[in-house]
């Protein structure tokens, strides 16, 4: 059986390529995949650690995320929709409106 | 066997992960990214949590990223100029993730290792759906009421304001 600190290593692995990611590229839409990457680094070590404990729990948990990142899938693409529309691109630097 | 497999799913998660952030058109990284998923699907099977691999599959796979796909296509992005950060920016930002790998790192070493006694059968979905179904009853429930808000929430922000945008037009 596989020890439970590779699951460990291989999610903070992820987690930081996701990090990366959202602070590395301008287009929205490789920020949001990059979100995305963060949430399953999140969810395959939640996984990991209910079976090495035998709980159900955390697998009930990873479905519930999964709900939740369908949700802020579909709302968030509506966004960069809505945003291409009024702006032409999805570069993140043109709304800047938010920033201060 | 299983370590081996462990290994490949792993490379090929972490390998396809970097292409999704370094790939210069959108269309490639969202393909890159179907393959991570397919890799962590994997690791759920070896996991024995069936039940999440055959709906991480569904879910991400099959709705999410065909979502990203279909997204994409309609804003016409698979251009390979694309607005990039300047260098110096990048430099900031491999940086930054490096100090937090360092982090992450840091505070994962030397930890007690956990090793499973017996095969653990509750990632099937007999077992996870009795607990599903008796202790989460209600978060499920609710659930379903947040996916009904983000439909009525994502119809509203896609529609147009101006009438008659809504119209199909046909480019010649």
């Amino acid at each position: 059986m596989i020890p439970i600190d590779y699951y460990l290593w291989l999610s903070a692995a992820l987690f930081t390529i996701g990090v990366l990611g959202v602070l590395f590229r301008r287009n929205a839409i490789i920020i949001f995949m990059c979100i995305e990457l963060m949430l399953n680094a999140v969810n395959l070590i939640m996984v990991a650690f209910s079976t090495y404990l035998n709980d159900a729990s955390g697998q009930v948990f990873v479905f519930f995320i999964m709900a939740v990142a369908a949700a802020e899938v579909a709302v968030g693409l509506a966004i960069l929709i809505m945003m291409y529309r009024n702006t032409q691109t999805t570069d993140i630097n043109v709304l800047n409106r938010l920033k201060w | 066997m299983t370590l081996n497999l462990f290994y490949f799913l792993s490379f090929v998660a972490i390998f396809s992960a970097l292409l999704v952030v370094f790939s210069k058109s959108p269309v490639y990284s969202v393909l890159y990214l179907i393959i991570t998923f397919f890799s962590i699907a994997g690791h759920y099977v070896i996991l024995n949590a069936q039940f999440l691999a055959v709906v991480h599959v569904i879910v991400y796979a099959g709705a999410i990223m065909v979502l990203f796909l279909y997204v994409i296509m309609l804003l016409n992005l698979n251009k390979e100029s694309e607005p990039h950060k300047s260098n110096l920016l990048k430099f900031a930002a491999a940086i930054c993730s490096g100090l937090l790998m360092i982090v992450l790192v840091g505070s994962l070493k030397g930890t007690e290792v956990l090793v499973q006694q017996a095969p653990s059968d509750i990632g099937l979905v007999k077992n996870l759906g009795k607990v599903l179904f008796t202790d989460f009853l209600l978060p499920f429930e609710i659930a379903s009421i947040l996916l009904l808000a983000a439909m009525v929430g994502a119809v509203m922000l896609g529609k147009s304001d101006k009438p008659g945008d809504n119209k199909i037009h046909v480019k010649q």
